[in-house]
C-alpha cells in the first residue's frame, strides 16, 4: 500500500512537468519547425555577429525589448517601433533576444530609426552627450583614445568636458561591431500578417 | 481503507501538538546531531551569496539613479551587474539556504537521521564553485544571453551535479524514514527533487533556436520558481506555522487539493512572459489560463496557513520565526494573486516591460521566499549550535529593516511601474518624459533596497556570532519581548 502510494506520487509529479514541458516547449518546437526564413531577412554577418554577443555581453537586453507589439495591443506601431514581429523574423536568433524590459526603447527596427553612425557610437560612449537625462549606462571601454587617429579609425565627436586632453577617441572592434548589428536590426520588410501562427511559407 | 482515512489526521505523530516525551527529545537530539553540518554549511554559504548578491543589486539599483557613477567600469555595468545579482540570490543565497532548510526539516519529517550525509559535502563544494565560476563569468563578459541562464554550462553543470548530489541524500532519507506518513512539507521537497533536475538539465541543454527558445527560457524562467523555490518557501511555511504556533495545520485535505492543483497549473505558467510577443497566440492563451487556475492551489495554501494562525496572532509579537514565516506566507498570497491578475492581457498590456514586473519578482522572492528563509534560520541555528541568538535587538533591527525595505521597495516600483506602462501606452508622451517620470521610483527603490542589504550585514553578523557561540551567553529563545505565551520556542529540541 505504501509502496503504492509512493509510487504513484512520483509518477504523478514526473508526469505534471512533463506534460508542462510538451505542451510548452515541445509541441511549440514541432509547429513552428518549418518556418522559412522571410525573403527580406537577411543573415547576420560576422561582424554583425560578433557585435550581437557584445550586445549580450554588456547585458543591452536586459533594457531593451526586440518584439514589437500587434496593433490593438500597446501603441508600438505609434511610437514608430515597426510593424508586429512574426516568428520567421528571429530564425537566425540564438540565443533570443526578446527581453522583458523597456527601461529603453524597443530596438527591433533601431537601425530603420538611426542610421546615423556618429550617433550610435556617440551615444554607446555617453548616452548623455545626445540623450540628455538619460539613464543607459556610458560605455567607455569599447573605445581607445589615442594620441592620433589612424587612417582607418573612425573618431567620435566629443563635447569639451567629456573630450580628454591632447587625445582622440576612436572606436575600437567592439564598438564598431555593436554598432554594425544595431544598424542590422532592420524588420521593416512584409511578411504575411495575421495570426502570428499562420506565417509559414509552405 | 475506509478506516484508515478517518485515521489521518493532520498531525499523527505529535509534532505540532508538542508531545515531550523524553524518547521523543532524544530522537530529535540524535537527528539534529546528524543533520548539523551539512545544514550549518548550507546557510553559512547561502548567507555569504545573500551578502554578496544584494550588494550587485544596490550596485545595480543606484546605477539607474547615478548612471555616470563607476561607468568606467566594464565588469560593473549594470547588464553584467543585473543578472549577476539575479543569479547569487536565486543560485547562491535562495538555493543554498533553502538546501539547507530542506536537509534538516527532511529529517526531522522522516523522523531518522540524515543518510548519506558525506555526499553534502560535495555538494556544497560543486554548488558554491558552481555560482562563483558563474558569476565570475558574468562579470568578465561570458553571459549565456538567457534571463536565468546567464551562467556558462560549465557552471550550471557544477550546480546540476551539486543539486542531485544534494538530491540523493535526500531520497535515501525519505526511504529511510520512521514515519508512515507523510507531512505536506515532504511532499513539496521531495516533489522539488524531482522537478528541477529535470528541469535546470533540459533547459541548459540549449537545443532550441527563435521564438521557441525564448518559450524555452519562459518556461525554463517561471518553472524555477514552481519547481524549486516556492517549494522551499511552502514546505517552510507548511511547517513553522504550526510548529511555532503548536497547533498542527488547519486541514489536511485541503493541503492535498493545494498541492496536486499547484503540480498541474504552475508548470504551465511560463509563456504570460510573452504575452503579446510574437508567439502562437493559444500557447499564450494556455499559459494564462493556467496562470488564473493558480488561485486554486494559492487559496487553498492561504486558507491553511491563515486560518493555522488567525486566533494566534498575539505570538507575533513574541516569536521573531512566526513573525517572519507568517509575513512570508501572507506575501505569498498576495504575489500569487498578483501574479494570476498580471498573466491576463489588459493588465500585461500595462504592466509589461515596465518597473512593475521587478516590483512584482520582488515581492516574491525576497517578501515570500526569504522571509520564510530567515524564520527557518532563527528557527533551526540555535537547535543546532545549542547556542541561543545573542542579541535579540538584532533580530528585530533586522526585521524592522528588511520588511520597511522591501516594503518601499514593492509600492515605489508597483505605483511607479505601473503609470510608467500607462504612459508608455500613450503615444503623445515622448519616451524620455516616461524615463524622467520613473526617476524618483527609482531612488525610493535605491532606498528600500538599502535599507535590506544593511539588514542583511546585521542578520550575518548574528549568524557569525551563534556559530562561534560567542557574545552575551543566554538561557531562554531569542524572543521580541520577555515572557510570553509561547509554547514551542521553548528551548526543549
Amino acid at each position: 500500500m505504501m509502496f503504492i502510494r509512493s509510487f504513484l506520487f512520483f509518477f504523478g509529479v514526473l508526469a505534471t512537468v512533463l506534460l508542462g514541458w510538451a505542451a510548452l516547449v515541445g509541441v511549440p518546437d514541432f509547429m513552428v519547425s518549418e518556418i522559412q526564413p522571410p525573403e527580406g531577412l537577411q543573415r547576420y554577418t560576422e561582424e554583425q555577429l560578433y557585435g550581437r554577443s557584445v550586445y549580450i555581453r554588456e547585458g543591452c537586453m536586459y533594457c531593451h525589448s526586440q518584439q514589437v507589439r500587434p496593433e490593438g495591443f500597446g501603441v508600438d506601431q505609434e511610437r514608430f517601433w515597426g510593424r508586429p514581429s512574426v516568428p520567421a523574423d528571429y530564425v537566425f536568433d540564438k540565443p533570443h533576444l526578446l527581453g522583458t524590459m523597456r527601461t529603453g526603447p524597443d530596438l527591433m527596427n533601431i537601425g530603420v530609426r538611426q542610421s546615423s553612425i556618429d550617433w550610435h557610437l556617440v551615444h554607446l560612449y555617453n548616452p548623455r552627450i545626445v540623450v540628455p537625462g538619460s539613464i543607459m549606462p556610458p560605455f567607455p571601454w569599447l573605445f581607445v583614445e589615442k594620441l592620433s587617429a589612424g587612417p582607418n579609425d573612425k573618431v567620435i565627436t566629443l563635447p569639451d568636458s567629456l573630450a580628454p586632453e591632447g587625445k582622440v577617441v576612436v572606436a575600437g572592434r567592439d564598438a564598431n561591431a555593436l554598432t554594425a548589428y544595431l544598424l542590422s536590426l532592420d524588420r521593416s520588410y512584409p511578411v504575411a500578417q495575421g495570426k502570428p501562427d499562420t506565417t509559414k511559407k509552405k | 481503507m475506509a478506516k484508515k482515512k478517518t485515521k489521518k489526521p493532520a498531525d499523527p505523530h505529535g509534532e505540532f501538538r508538542g508531545q515531550r516525551t523524553e524518547a521523543d527529545q532524544e530522537r530529535r537530539i540524535v537527528i539534529d546531531d546528524a543533520a548539523r553540518t551539512p545544514t550549518v554549511l548550507y546557510f553559512a554559504s547561502g548567507i555569504f551569496w545573500l551578502l554578496v548578491g544584494s550588494l550587485f543589486g544596490i550596485v545595480a539599483s543606484l546605477k539607474f539613479n547615478l548612471p555616470d557613477w563607476l561607468g568606467s567600469s566594464a565588469a560593473l555595468t549594470f547588464g553584467r551587474i543585473r543578472p549577476a545579482h539575479l543569479n547569487t540570490v536565486m543560485y547562491g543565497w535562495a538555493s543554498l539556504a533553502g538546501a539547507g532548510m530542506i536537509v534538516w526539516l527532511t529529517a526531522r519529517l522522516c523522523r531518522i537521521q540524515l543518510q548519506l550525509a558525506w555526499v553534502h559535502y560535495l555538494a556544497v563544494i560543486l554548488w558554491n564553485l558552481g555560482v562563483l565560476a558563474g558569476t565570475v563569468a558574468i562579470l568578465a563578459g561570458y553571459n549565456q544571453g538567457m534571463e536565468w541562464l546567464e551562467f556558462p554550462r560549465f557552471a550550471g553543470a557544477m550546480i546540476a551535479v551539486g543539486f542531485l548530489l544534494f538530491a540523493a541524500s535526500i531520497i535515501q532519507t525519505f526511504r529511510k524514514r520512521n514515519v508512515d506518513h507523510l507531512y505536506v512539507s515532504l511532499w513539496y521537497i521531495l516533489a522539488s527533487m524531482i522537478w528541477f533536475p529535470f528541469l535546470y538539465v533540459v533547459a541548459n541543454l540549449g537545443i532550441y533556436q527563435g521564438v521557441i527558445q525564448a518559450a524555452m527560457n519562459w518556461w525554463y524562467g517561471h518553472n524555477a520558481l514552481a519547481t524549486w523555490f516556492t517549494p522551499i518557501g511552502l514546505a517552510g511555511a507548511y511547517y513553522f506555522i504550526p510548529k511555532v504556533i503548536g497547533r498542527p495545520i488547519y486541514s489536511y485535505y485541503l493541503g492535498l487539493l493545494g498541492f496536486w492543483a499547484f503540480a498541474l497549473f504552475y508548470n504551465w505558467n511560463g509563456i504570460h512572459h510573452l504575452v503579446g510577443g510574437p508567439l502562437p497566440t493559444w500557447l499564450v492563451t494556455v499559459s494564462i489560463v493556467a496562470s488564473v487556475m493558480m488561485v486554486v492551489p494559492v487559496m487553498a495554501v492561504a486558507v491553511n496557513h491563515h486560518l493555522t494562525t488567525v486566533n494566534h496572532f498575539r505570538m507575533l509579537k513574541f516569536s521573531p520565526t512566526l513573525r517572519f514565516v507568517v509575513i512570508g506566507s501572507m506575501c505569498y498570497t498576495a504575489v500569487s494573486v498578483q501574479g494570476s491578475l498580471e498573466s491576463i492581457r489588459s493588465f500585461q498590456e500595462v504592466a509589461h516591460f515596465t518597473h512593475y514586473t521587478i516590483g512584482h519578482a520582488h515581492l516574491g522572492v525576497y517578501a515570500f521566499l526569504s522571509m520564510i528563509l530567515f524564520g527557518a534560520i532563527y528557527y533551526i541555528m540555535p537547535r543546532l549550535a545549542r547556542w541561543e541568538w545573542p542579541y535579540p535587538g538584532l533580530i528585530k533591527a533586522h526585521f524592522w529593516m528588511s520588511t520597511a525595505g522591501i516594503g518601499i521597495y514593492v509600492i515605489a516600483l508597483t505605483i511607479g511601474g505601473w503609470f510608467q506602462g500607462v504612459q508608455l501606452n500613450d503615444p503623445a508622451i515622448p519616451f524620455m518624459d516616461v524615463v524622467e517620470y520613473t526617476k524618483v521610483y527609482l531612488w525610493a527603490r535605491s532606498i528600500g533596497g538599502a535599507l535590506m542589504v544593511v539588514s542583511h550585514f546585521i542578520f550575518a553578523f548574528q549568524f557569525v556570532m551563534i556559530i562561534k557561540h560567542a557574545g552575551p551567553r543566554r538561557f531562554a529563545p531569542a524572543l521580541f519581548r520577555e515572557s510570553a505565551p509561547m509554547q514551542r520556542e521553548e528551548r526543549e529540541p
